[in-house]
Protein backbone atom coordinates (compact mmCIF):
# COMPACT_ATOMS: atom_id res chain seq x y z
CA UNK A 1 0.00 0.00 0.00
CA UNK A 2 1.42 3.38 -0.88
CA UNK A 3 0.14 5.96 1.74
CA UNK A 4 1.01 9.05 1.81
CA UNK A 5 1.22 11.68 5.45
CA UNK A 6 0.95 15.21 5.28
CA UNK A 7 2.79 16.94 7.99
CA UNK A 8 3.24 20.44 8.97
CA UNK A 9 5.47 22.83 11.03
CA UNK A 10 3.93 24.33 13.83
CA UNK A 11 5.52 26.76 16.83
CA UNK A 12 6.01 24.96 19.89
CA UNK A 13 3.75 24.92 22.50
CA UNK A 14 6.19 26.91 25.40
CA UNK A 15 6.05 29.27 22.08
CA UNK A 16 4.81 32.91 23.37
CA UNK A 17 3.78 35.12 20.17
CA UNK A 18 5.20 37.53 18.93
CA UNK A 19 4.16 39.44 16.28
CA UNK A 20 5.45 41.29 12.67
CA UNK A 21 5.88 45.21 12.82
CA UNK A 22 2.65 45.35 10.54
CA UNK A 23 0.57 42.66 12.90
CA UNK A 24 -0.47 40.70 10.30
CA UNK A 25 1.58 37.85 11.15
CA UNK A 26 4.04 36.21 14.01
CA UNK A 27 7.77 37.26 13.65
CA UNK A 28 8.89 33.79 12.95
CA UNK A 29 12.68 34.35 13.77
CA UNK A 30 11.42 34.51 16.86
CA UNK A 31 9.45 30.81 17.10
CA UNK A 32 10.96 27.88 17.53
CA UNK A 33 8.87 24.89 16.08
CA UNK A 34 7.93 20.96 16.13
CA UNK A 35 5.97 18.64 14.26
CA UNK A 36 2.43 19.65 14.32
CA UNK A 37 0.66 17.83 16.97
CA UNK A 38 -2.35 15.81 14.84
CA UNK A 39 0.47 14.97 11.93
CA UNK A 40 2.55 13.27 14.31
CA UNK A 41 -0.31 10.66 15.03
CA UNK A 42 -1.08 10.47 11.35
CA UNK A 43 2.49 9.24 10.63
CA UNK A 44 2.50 6.73 13.16
CA UNK A 45 -1.13 5.83 11.86
CA UNK A 46 0.74 5.53 8.45
CA UNK A 47 3.69 3.46 9.32
CA UNK A 48 1.60 0.66 11.69
CA UNK A 49 -0.31 0.41 8.52
CA UNK A 50 3.00 -0.31 6.33
CA UNK A 51 3.97 -2.39 8.65
CA UNK A 52 0.58 -4.46 8.78
CA UNK A 53 0.34 -4.07 4.83
CA UNK A 54 3.24 -3.70 3.16
CA UNK A 55 4.16 -0.85 1.24
CA UNK A 56 5.93 2.71 1.74
CA UNK A 57 5.03 6.07 3.60
CA UNK A 58 5.49 9.35 1.66
CA UNK A 59 5.22 12.05 4.03
CA UNK A 60 4.50 15.34 2.38
CA UNK A 61 4.89 18.91 3.42
CA UNK A 62 4.16 22.47 2.04
CA UNK A 63 6.62 24.98 3.70
CA UNK A 64 9.33 27.29 3.55
CA UNK A 65 13.14 25.41 3.87
CA UNK A 66 13.01 25.33 7.66
CA UNK A 67 10.07 22.65 7.59
CA UNK A 68 12.95 19.87 7.05
CA UNK A 69 13.41 19.70 10.64
CA UNK A 70 10.08 18.22 10.26
CA UNK A 71 10.65 16.44 7.41
CA UNK A 72 14.36 14.98 8.80
CA UNK A 73 12.46 13.66 12.02
CA UNK A 74 9.24 12.22 10.25
CA UNK A 75 11.94 10.06 8.10
CA UNK A 76 14.02 9.11 11.07
CA UNK A 77 10.58 7.75 12.95
CA UNK A 78 10.39 5.23 10.34
CA UNK A 79 9.06 7.48 6.78
CA UNK A 80 10.59 6.12 3.26
CA UNK A 81 10.93 8.85 1.47
CA UNK A 82 9.39 12.81 1.09
CA UNK A 83 8.68 15.31 -0.72
CA UNK A 84 8.63 18.98 0.18
CA UNK A 85 6.58 21.78 -1.90
CA UNK A 86 9.08 24.50 -0.88
CA UNK A 87 8.49 28.49 -1.04
CA UNK A 88 8.66 30.96 1.63
CA UNK A 89 5.29 32.13 1.04
CA UNK A 90 3.56 28.89 2.18
CA UNK A 91 4.45 29.93 5.67
CA UNK A 92 1.50 31.51 6.05
CA UNK A 93 -0.32 30.41 3.51
CA UNK A 94 -4.05 29.52 4.09
CA UNK A 95 -5.66 26.06 3.66
CA UNK A 96 -7.03 27.05 -0.32
CA UNK A 97 -3.21 27.37 -1.47
CA UNK A 98 -1.76 24.91 1.06
CA UNK A 99 -4.04 21.65 -0.09
CA UNK A 100 -3.75 23.15 -3.93
CA UNK A 101 0.07 23.12 -3.58
CA UNK A 102 -0.16 19.67 -1.77
CA UNK A 103 -2.49 18.64 -4.27
CA UNK A 104 -0.05 18.90 -7.49
CA UNK A 105 2.68 17.38 -6.30
CA UNK A 106 0.87 14.46 -4.98
CA UNK A 107 -1.45 13.81 -7.49
CA UNK A 108 0.93 11.81 -10.02
CA UNK A 109 2.24 9.04 -7.17
CA UNK A 110 -1.41 8.09 -6.94
CA UNK A 111 -1.25 7.39 -3.31
CA UNK A 112 -3.91 4.40 -2.13
CA UNK A 113 -4.06 6.25 1.36
CA UNK A 114 -3.02 9.96 2.61
CA UNK A 115 -3.49 10.64 6.33
CA UNK A 116 -3.37 14.53 7.72
CA UNK A 117 -3.82 15.38 11.27
CA UNK A 118 -7.06 16.95 11.71
CA UNK A 119 -6.03 20.34 11.87
CA UNK A 120 -2.90 22.42 12.72
CA UNK A 121 -1.76 24.26 15.91
CA UNK A 122 -1.32 27.31 14.31
CA UNK A 123 -3.89 28.95 11.88
CA UNK A 124 -6.20 25.77 12.68
CA UNK A 125 -7.94 26.03 9.86
CA UNK A 126 -9.33 22.05 9.80
CA UNK A 127 -9.52 22.49 5.71
CA UNK A 128 -6.92 21.09 4.54
CA UNK A 129 -7.19 17.33 4.19
CA UNK A 130 -10.70 17.46 3.05
CA UNK A 131 -9.85 19.95 0.58
CA UNK A 132 -7.23 17.77 -0.31
CA UNK A 133 -9.01 14.94 -1.17
CA UNK A 134 -11.76 17.23 -3.22
CA UNK A 135 -8.51 18.14 -5.65
CA UNK A 136 -7.15 14.67 -5.65
CA UNK A 137 -10.82 13.36 -6.10
CA UNK A 138 -10.67 10.81 -3.65
CA UNK A 139 -13.58 10.16 -1.15
CA UNK A 140 -12.71 11.46 2.73
CA UNK A 141 -13.68 11.10 6.18
CA UNK A 142 -12.57 13.15 8.95
CA UNK A 143 -11.37 13.28 13.15
CA UNK A 144 -10.81 9.29 12.75
CA UNK A 145 -9.92 7.29 15.69
CA UNK A 146 -9.78 3.86 14.35
CA UNK A 147 -9.05 2.63 10.53
CA UNK A 148 -9.13 -0.96 9.15
CA UNK A 149 -7.75 -1.47 5.57
CA UNK A 150 -9.40 -4.75 3.56
CA UNK A 151 -6.82 -5.92 0.73
CA UNK A 152 -7.63 -6.44 -3.10
CA UNK A 153 -9.32 -9.77 -2.77
CA UNK A 154 -7.80 -10.53 -6.56
CA UNK A 155 -11.19 -11.77 -7.03
CA UNK A 156 -12.74 -8.73 -8.72
CA UNK A 157 -12.76 -7.12 -4.94
CA UNK A 158 -11.02 -3.77 -4.99
CA UNK A 159 -9.03 -2.71 -1.76
CA UNK A 160 -11.43 -0.67 0.79
CA UNK A 161 -11.66 1.10 4.32
CA UNK A 162 -13.46 0.92 7.27
CA UNK A 163 -12.75 3.47 9.62
CA UNK A 164 -14.25 4.62 13.22
CA UNK A 165 -14.99 8.26 12.84
CA UNK A 166 -15.70 10.37 16.29
CA UNK A 167 -18.65 12.14 16.27
CA UNK A 168 -19.33 15.03 19.54
CA UNK A 169 -20.40 13.96 22.86
CA UNK A 170 -18.86 10.51 22.91
CA UNK A 171 -20.21 9.55 19.44
CA UNK A 172 -18.51 7.70 17.08
CA UNK A 173 -19.57 5.93 14.09
CA UNK A 174 -18.11 3.40 11.24
CA UNK A 175 -17.66 4.23 8.18
CA UNK A 176 -16.55 2.47 4.93
CA UNK A 177 -15.30 3.85 1.61
CA UNK A 178 -13.15 2.44 -1.29
CA UNK A 179 -9.57 3.27 -1.34
CA UNK A 180 -7.46 5.19 -2.75
CA UNK A 181 -9.34 7.43 -0.01
CA UNK A 182 -7.94 10.23 2.50
CA UNK A 183 -8.50 10.39 6.22
CA UNK A 184 -7.65 12.62 8.72
CA UNK A 185 -6.66 11.83 12.16
CA UNK A 186 -7.58 12.64 15.72
CA UNK A 187 -5.31 13.23 18.24
CA UNK A 188 -4.72 9.93 20.31
CA UNK A 189 -5.49 7.10 17.89
CA UNK A 190 -2.27 5.05 18.63
CA UNK A 191 0.94 5.66 20.91
CA UNK A 192 3.84 7.57 19.21
CA UNK A 193 6.69 6.15 18.41
CA UNK A 194 9.96 8.21 19.01
CA UNK A 195 13.19 8.51 16.60
CA UNK A 196 15.54 5.82 17.28
CA UNK A 197 19.48 6.69 16.73
CA UNK A 198 19.19 4.14 13.82
CA UNK A 199 16.63 6.03 12.18
CA UNK A 200 18.25 9.43 12.65
CA UNK A 201 21.32 7.62 10.92
CA UNK A 202 19.19 6.38 8.18
CA UNK A 203 16.92 9.65 7.88
CA UNK A 204 20.17 10.75 6.61
CA UNK A 205 20.13 8.87 3.36
CA UNK A 206 16.60 9.16 2.57
CA UNK A 207 14.97 11.10 -0.54
CA UNK A 208 13.46 14.71 0.35
CA UNK A 209 12.23 15.77 -3.39
CA UNK A 210 11.70 19.18 -3.66
CA UNK A 211 8.99 20.85 -5.32
CA UNK A 212 8.38 24.44 -6.71
CA UNK A 213 4.78 25.89 -5.88
CA UNK A 214 2.50 26.09 -8.66
CA UNK A 215 1.92 29.89 -9.94
CA UNK A 216 -0.71 31.56 -9.65
CA UNK A 217 -2.66 30.14 -6.86
CA UNK A 218 -4.96 32.83 -5.24
CA UNK A 219 -5.48 33.29 -1.13
CA UNK A 220 -8.89 32.69 -0.03
CA UNK A 221 -8.34 34.69 2.93
CA UNK A 222 -6.44 37.33 4.07
CA UNK A 223 -5.20 38.26 8.08
CA UNK A 224 -5.85 42.31 8.35
CA UNK A 225 -4.64 41.46 12.01
CA UNK A 226 -3.59 39.76 14.63
CA UNK A 227 -3.39 40.15 18.19
CA UNK A 228 -3.96 38.80 21.59
CA UNK A 229 -6.99 37.93 22.29
CA UNK A 230 -9.83 40.10 24.26
CA UNK A 231 -10.95 39.09 27.15
CA UNK A 232 -14.71 37.88 27.77
CA UNK A 233 -15.01 38.40 31.40
CA UNK A 234 -13.22 40.69 33.66
CA UNK A 235 -10.95 38.21 35.41
CA UNK A 236 -9.44 38.99 38.70
CA UNK A 237 -6.09 37.69 38.68
CA UNK A 238 -4.92 37.37 42.40
CA UNK A 239 -0.97 37.56 43.56
CA UNK A 240 1.12 37.25 46.11
CA UNK A 241 2.81 33.27 47.35
CA UNK A 242 1.34 30.29 46.91
CA UNK A 243 -0.41 30.64 50.52
CA UNK A 244 -1.55 34.17 50.14
CA UNK A 245 -3.21 33.46 46.54
CA UNK A 246 -4.72 30.48 48.16
CA UNK A 247 -6.20 32.19 51.15
CA UNK A 248 -7.41 34.58 49.13
CA UNK A 249 -8.79 32.52 46.63
CA UNK A 250 -10.92 30.40 48.80
CA UNK A 251 -12.08 33.69 50.64
CA UNK A 252 -13.47 34.88 47.36
CA UNK A 253 -14.56 31.27 46.27
CA UNK A 254 -16.88 31.48 49.34
CA UNK A 255 -17.80 34.94 49.88
CA UNK A 256 -17.98 36.21 46.18
CA UNK A 257 -18.97 33.65 44.11
CA UNK A 258 -20.60 31.61 46.80
CA UNK A 259 -19.17 28.86 44.86
CA UNK A 260 -17.95 26.69 48.09
CA UNK B 1 -28.76 36.52 1.12
CA UNK B 2 -27.11 35.25 3.92
CA UNK B 3 -27.70 31.51 3.91
CA UNK B 4 -27.50 29.29 6.99
CA UNK B 5 -27.26 25.42 6.22
CA UNK B 6 -28.90 24.21 9.30
CA UNK B 7 -28.28 20.75 11.11
CA UNK B 8 -30.64 18.50 12.09
CA UNK B 9 -30.13 14.54 12.71
CA UNK B 10 -33.73 12.49 13.07
CA UNK B 11 -34.99 15.57 12.79
CA UNK B 12 -33.81 17.16 15.65
CA UNK B 13 -32.51 20.44 15.04
CA UNK B 14 -29.50 21.11 16.32
CA UNK B 15 -28.66 23.99 18.53
CA UNK B 16 -25.46 25.07 17.57
CA UNK B 17 -27.82 26.03 14.51
CA UNK B 18 -29.80 28.18 16.10
CA UNK B 19 -26.40 29.95 17.52
CA UNK B 20 -25.36 30.52 13.47
CA UNK B 21 -28.73 31.94 12.94
CA UNK B 22 -27.79 34.52 15.58
CA UNK B 23 -24.24 35.02 13.69
CA UNK B 24 -26.33 35.74 10.71
CA UNK B 25 -28.36 37.70 12.33
CA UNK B 26 -25.46 39.98 13.27
CA UNK B 27 -24.15 40.03 9.88
CA UNK B 28 -27.29 40.76 7.89
CA UNK B 29 -27.52 44.25 8.50
CA UNK B 30 -30.77 45.23 6.35
CA UNK B 31 -30.03 41.77 4.35
CA UNK B 32 -32.60 38.77 4.60
CA UNK B 33 -31.54 35.50 6.21
CA UNK B 34 -32.68 32.27 4.67
CA UNK B 35 -32.04 29.04 6.27
CA UNK B 36 -31.84 25.59 4.36
CA UNK B 37 -32.52 22.16 6.00
CA UNK B 38 -31.44 19.11 4.23
CA UNK B 39 -32.97 15.64 4.98
CA UNK B 40 -35.19 13.13 4.36
CA UNK B 41 -38.20 14.24 6.49
CA UNK B 42 -37.34 17.74 8.06
CA UNK B 43 -40.57 19.72 8.04
CA UNK B 44 -40.59 20.08 11.78
CA UNK B 45 -37.61 21.73 12.11
CA UNK B 46 -38.34 24.03 9.26
CA UNK B 47 -41.12 25.00 10.92
CA UNK B 48 -38.64 25.41 14.26
CA UNK B 49 -36.79 27.82 12.27
CA UNK B 50 -39.52 29.30 10.44
CA UNK B 51 -39.68 32.84 12.83
CA UNK B 52 -36.15 33.35 12.71
CA UNK B 53 -35.75 33.47 9.13
CA UNK B 54 -37.60 35.00 5.61
CA UNK B 55 -37.47 31.60 4.31
CA UNK B 56 -36.77 28.55 5.05
CA UNK B 57 -35.89 26.17 2.08
CA UNK B 58 -36.26 22.48 2.59
CA UNK B 59 -34.37 19.98 0.47
CA UNK B 60 -35.78 16.39 1.18
CA UNK B 61 -33.85 13.46 -0.14
CA UNK B 62 -33.45 9.60 0.53
CA UNK B 63 -29.51 10.19 -0.43
CA UNK B 64 -29.62 12.78 2.34
CA UNK B 65 -31.56 10.67 5.26
CA UNK B 66 -28.12 9.75 6.35
CA UNK B 67 -25.42 12.02 6.55
CA UNK B 68 -22.42 11.32 3.89
CA UNK B 69 -19.60 14.71 2.79
CA UNK B 70 -20.47 13.22 -0.64
CA UNK B 71 -24.26 13.51 -0.92
CA UNK B 72 -24.20 16.81 1.50
CA UNK B 73 -21.59 18.63 -0.85
CA UNK B 74 -23.39 18.17 -3.58
CA UNK B 75 -26.74 19.06 -2.46
CA UNK B 76 -25.16 22.07 -0.95
CA UNK B 77 -23.34 23.36 -3.93
CA UNK B 78 -26.66 23.36 -5.80
CA UNK B 79 -28.68 25.27 -3.74
CA UNK B 80 -26.33 27.71 -2.76
CA UNK B 81 -25.91 27.69 -7.15
CA UNK B 82 -29.66 28.42 -7.24
CA UNK B 83 -30.18 31.00 -4.25
CA UNK B 84 -26.95 32.52 -4.87
CA UNK B 85 -26.59 33.79 -1.25
CA UNK B 86 -23.79 36.57 -0.33
CA UNK B 87 -22.91 34.47 2.97
CA UNK B 88 -23.08 30.94 3.85
CA UNK B 89 -23.09 30.27 7.32
CA UNK B 90 -22.42 26.35 8.81
CA UNK B 91 -22.44 25.65 12.65
CA UNK B 92 -18.92 24.36 13.55
CA UNK B 93 -19.46 21.16 14.37
CA UNK B 94 -17.87 18.21 13.23
CA UNK B 95 -20.22 17.55 10.60
CA UNK B 96 -19.99 20.93 9.34
CA UNK B 97 -15.98 20.32 9.12
CA UNK B 98 -16.56 17.07 7.36
CA UNK B 99 -18.19 18.47 4.31
CA UNK B 100 -17.98 22.42 3.80
CA UNK B 101 -14.26 22.32 3.01
CA UNK B 102 -15.66 20.16 -0.17
CA UNK B 103 -18.70 22.56 -0.63
CA UNK B 104 -16.85 25.48 -0.36
CA UNK B 105 -14.35 24.53 -3.27
CA UNK B 106 -17.11 23.41 -5.47
CA UNK B 107 -19.08 26.51 -4.96
CA UNK B 108 -16.25 28.42 -5.52
CA UNK B 109 -16.37 30.39 -2.15
CA UNK B 110 -13.90 31.51 0.43
CA UNK B 111 -14.35 28.97 3.48
CA UNK B 112 -13.43 30.93 6.84
CA UNK B 113 -13.14 28.71 9.91
CA UNK B 114 -13.50 28.74 13.90
CA UNK B 115 -15.27 32.03 13.91
CA UNK B 116 -15.90 34.01 16.88
CA UNK B 117 -16.90 37.27 15.88
CA UNK B 118 -18.18 39.35 13.40
CA UNK B 119 -17.20 42.64 12.92
CA UNK B 120 -19.06 45.12 10.67
CA UNK B 121 -22.07 43.84 8.37
CA UNK B 122 -22.51 42.70 4.85
CA UNK B 123 -20.01 42.67 2.19
CA UNK B 124 -16.95 44.93 4.32
CA UNK B 125 -17.60 42.73 7.12
CA UNK B 126 -14.60 40.72 9.09
CA UNK B 127 -14.57 37.82 11.19
CA UNK B 128 -12.46 37.21 14.13
CA UNK B 129 -11.06 33.44 14.72
CA UNK B 130 -8.69 31.64 17.31
CA UNK B 131 -5.11 30.86 15.67
CA UNK B 132 -1.95 29.25 17.42
CA UNK B 133 -4.05 27.64 19.76
CA UNK B 134 -6.39 30.66 21.03
CA UNK B 135 -2.90 32.67 21.76
CA UNK B 136 -3.67 35.13 19.52
CA UNK B 137 -6.98 36.09 17.60
CA UNK B 138 -7.18 37.00 13.90
CA UNK B 139 -9.33 39.44 11.74
CA UNK B 140 -9.67 37.88 8.76
CA UNK B 141 -11.58 38.79 5.81
CA UNK B 142 -12.47 36.80 2.81
CA UNK B 143 -11.09 37.09 -0.74
CA UNK B 144 -12.32 36.65 -4.39
CA UNK B 145 -15.97 36.66 -5.52
CA UNK B 146 -17.57 33.67 -4.89
CA UNK B 147 -20.32 33.27 -1.98
CA UNK B 148 -18.30 33.72 1.46
CA UNK B 149 -18.41 31.06 3.28
CA UNK B 150 -18.36 31.00 7.35
CA UNK B 151 -18.37 28.30 9.55
CA UNK B 152 -19.63 29.89 13.40
CA UNK B 153 -17.59 28.36 16.52
CA UNK B 154 -19.85 26.83 19.10
CA UNK B 155 -20.91 29.13 22.16
CA UNK B 156 -19.70 32.85 20.65
CA UNK B 157 -23.23 33.75 19.66
CA UNK B 158 -26.38 32.61 22.03
CA UNK B 159 -29.12 30.75 20.94
CA UNK B 160 -31.24 32.39 22.98
CA UNK B 161 -30.64 36.15 21.79
CA UNK B 162 -32.18 35.04 17.82
CA UNK B 163 -34.75 37.88 17.15
CA UNK B 164 -37.85 36.13 15.90
CA UNK B 165 -40.71 37.59 13.98
CA UNK B 166 -43.56 36.67 11.70
CA UNK B 167 -42.80 33.34 10.29
CA UNK B 168 -41.00 33.12 7.07
CA UNK B 169 -42.29 30.69 4.00
CA UNK B 170 -40.85 27.23 3.94
CA UNK B 171 -40.39 26.33 0.41
CA UNK B 172 -39.20 22.72 -0.90
CA UNK B 173 -36.32 22.86 -2.68
CA UNK B 174 -35.00 20.19 -5.54
CA UNK B 175 -31.58 18.44 -5.24
CA UNK B 176 -30.00 15.56 -8.12
CA UNK B 177 -28.32 13.75 -5.74
CA UNK B 178 -26.38 10.72 -7.59
CA UNK B 179 -26.99 7.79 -5.66
CA UNK B 180 -24.18 5.59 -6.69
CA UNK B 181 -22.09 8.48 -6.38
CA UNK B 182 -21.74 8.62 -2.90
CA UNK B 183 -18.83 6.82 -1.59
CA UNK B 184 -18.74 6.75 1.77
CA UNK B 185 -20.89 4.27 3.35
CA UNK B 186 -21.98 5.33 7.01
CA UNK B 187 -22.97 2.29 9.74
CA UNK B 188 -25.28 3.47 12.70
CA UNK B 189 -23.16 5.87 15.47
CA UNK B 190 -22.72 4.40 18.59
CA UNK B 191 -21.10 5.39 22.24
CA UNK B 192 -17.93 3.26 23.39
CA UNK B 193 -18.68 1.78 26.27
CA UNK B 194 -21.71 3.04 28.82
CA UNK B 195 -19.87 6.67 30.65
CA UNK B 196 -19.74 5.96 34.14
CA UNK B 197 -19.35 9.02 35.14
CA UNK B 198 -22.29 11.80 34.02
CA UNK B 199 -19.96 15.47 34.44
CA UNK B 200 -22.89 17.07 33.33
CA UNK B 201 -24.31 16.78 36.40
CA UNK B 202 -21.22 17.74 38.78
CA UNK B 203 -21.60 20.79 40.90
CA UNK B 204 -17.75 21.39 40.89
CA UNK B 205 -14.98 20.04 38.38
CA UNK B 206 -11.38 20.15 38.80
CA UNK B 207 -9.87 19.90 35.50
CA UNK B 208 -6.40 18.98 34.72
CA UNK B 209 -3.89 19.96 31.57
CA UNK B 210 -0.74 19.45 30.23
CA UNK B 211 0.31 21.03 32.86
CA UNK B 212 0.23 18.32 35.34
CA UNK B 213 3.00 16.87 33.76
CA UNK B 214 2.62 13.08 34.72
CA UNK B 215 0.01 10.85 35.59
CA UNK B 216 1.50 10.33 39.29
CA UNK B 217 0.83 13.88 39.77
CA UNK B 218 -2.73 13.38 38.81
CA UNK B 219 -2.47 12.91 42.41
CA UNK B 220 -2.27 16.58 43.45
CA UNK B 221 -5.56 16.97 41.84
CA UNK B 222 -7.47 14.81 43.18
CA UNK B 223 -6.53 16.21 46.82
CA UNK B 224 -8.25 18.90 45.69
CA UNK B 225 -11.27 17.59 44.26
CA UNK B 226 -11.80 15.76 47.79
CA UNK B 227 -10.96 18.53 49.67
CA UNK B 228 -14.29 20.43 47.19
CA UNK B 229 -16.27 17.39 46.66
CA UNK B 230 -15.83 17.89 43.02
CA UNK B 231 -15.17 15.60 39.90
CA UNK B 232 -11.84 15.02 38.56
CA UNK B 233 -11.85 15.79 34.88
CA UNK B 234 -9.31 16.76 32.10
CA UNK B 235 -8.48 18.32 28.97
CA UNK B 236 -7.86 16.04 25.59
CA UNK B 237 -4.25 15.55 25.53
CA UNK B 238 -4.49 13.65 29.41
CA UNK B 239 -7.22 10.96 27.99
CA UNK B 240 -4.70 10.68 25.18
CA UNK B 241 -2.12 9.33 27.08
CA UNK B 242 -4.48 7.50 29.21
CA UNK B 243 -3.67 9.39 32.23
CA UNK B 244 -7.19 9.16 32.97
CA UNK B 245 -10.32 7.79 31.24
CA UNK B 246 -12.23 8.80 28.02
CA UNK B 247 -15.34 10.09 30.20
CA UNK B 248 -13.44 12.63 32.11
CA UNK B 249 -12.78 14.56 28.88
CA UNK B 250 -14.23 18.19 28.88
CA UNK B 251 -14.29 19.65 25.11
CA UNK B 252 -15.53 19.07 21.73
CA UNK B 253 -14.88 15.63 21.30
CA UNK B 254 -15.85 14.68 25.47
CA UNK B 255 -18.59 15.96 27.48
CA UNK B 256 -19.83 19.92 27.91
CA UNK B 257 -20.41 21.07 31.06
CA UNK B 258 -21.81 23.99 33.24
CA UNK B 259 -21.11 23.24 37.10
CA UNK B 260 -20.90 26.09 39.59
CA UNK B 261 -17.51 25.83 39.73
CA UNK B 262 -14.64 24.59 37.18
CA UNK B 263 -11.18 24.89 38.22
CA UNK B 264 -8.22 24.20 35.61
CA UNK B 265 -5.17 23.38 36.86
CA UNK B 266 -3.01 23.77 33.79
CA UNK B 267 -4.99 23.65 31.21
CA UNK B 268 -4.22 26.02 28.22
CA UNK B 269 -7.34 26.98 27.00
CA UNK B 270 -7.35 25.17 24.01
CA UNK B 271 -10.64 26.59 22.01
CA UNK B 272 -11.94 22.48 22.26
CA UNK B 273 -11.88 22.79 25.16
CA UNK B 274 -13.51 26.22 26.39
CA UNK B 275 -16.54 24.84 24.26
CA UNK B 276 -16.94 22.11 26.86
CA UNK B 277 -16.82 24.46 30.13
CA UNK B 278 -16.85 27.62 29.61
CA UNK B 279 -20.64 27.84 30.61
CA UNK B 280 -19.80 27.09 34.18
CA UNK B 281 -20.88 29.93 36.82
CA UNK B 282 -17.45 30.58 37.84
CA UNK B 283 -14.23 29.19 36.37
CA UNK B 284 -10.35 29.33 38.31
CA UNK B 285 -7.39 29.32 35.97
CA UNK B 286 -4.26 28.78 37.58
CA UNK B 287 -1.50 28.22 35.17
CA UNK B 288 2.37 29.05 34.89
CA UNK B 289 1.63 31.06 31.43
CA UNK B 290 0.22 34.50 32.15
CA UNK B 291 -1.05 34.29 28.50
CA UNK B 292 -2.78 31.18 28.43
CA UNK B 293 -6.37 31.78 26.46
CA UNK B 294 -7.93 29.76 29.55
CA UNK B 295 -7.32 33.34 31.84
CA UNK B 296 -9.73 34.77 29.19
CA UNK B 297 -12.61 32.80 30.29
CA UNK B 298 -11.51 32.95 34.29
CA UNK B 299 -13.66 34.82 36.86
CA UNK B 300 -10.38 34.28 38.88
CA UNK B 301 -7.10 33.38 37.73
CA UNK B 302 -3.49 32.87 39.62
CA UNK B 303 -0.24 33.14 37.68
CA UNK B 304 1.91 30.76 39.11
CA UNK B 305 3.64 26.88 39.54
CA UNK B 306 0.16 24.38 40.56
CA UNK B 307 2.42 22.32 42.79
CA UNK B 308 2.67 25.28 44.93
CA UNK B 309 -0.68 26.45 44.73
CA UNK B 310 -3.05 23.30 44.58
CA UNK B 311 -1.13 22.00 48.01
CA UNK B 312 -1.64 25.34 49.59
CA UNK B 313 -5.28 25.46 48.25
CA UNK B 314 -6.21 22.03 50.31
CA UNK B 315 -4.22 23.37 53.46
CA UNK B 316 -6.27 26.67 53.49
CA UNK B 317 -9.87 24.45 52.38
CA UNK B 318 -8.89 21.86 55.20
CA UNK B 319 -8.48 24.94 58.02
Amino acid sequence: MKIAVCIKQVPTREWQPRLNDAKTWIREQDASYELNEPDAYALEEGLRLREKHNGEVVVCAAGPARVQQVIREALARGADRAIHVEDDSLASADASVTSAALAAAMSEERFDLVLTGLQSDDQGHAQVGVMLAERLQIPHSTIIMEVQVAPSTGSGQAASLRVKRELEGGWFQWIAMPLPALLTIQSGINQLRYATLKGIMAAKKKEIRKVALPAGLAAAQQIVTLALPTRSKQTQMITGSAPEAAKDLVRRLREEARAL
Amino acid sequence: MILVVAEQRDGKLNRATLETVAAAQALAGSDPIKAVVLGQSVGAVAQELADTVSEVLTVEHATLAVYTPDAFATAVQQVVASAKPAYVLFPHTYQTRDFAPVAALRIGGALITDVTGINGTGQGATFTRPMFQGKLAAEVRHQGDGPRCVTIQIGAFRADAVKRGPAGAVTSVAVEVDASAIRQTPEAPFKEAKQAVDLGQAERIVAVGRGIKSQENIAVAEKLAKAIGAEIAASRPICDSGWLPMDRQIGSSGQTVAPKLYVALGISGAIQHLVGMKGARTIVAINKDADAPIFEVADYGIVGDLFEIVPALVTELER
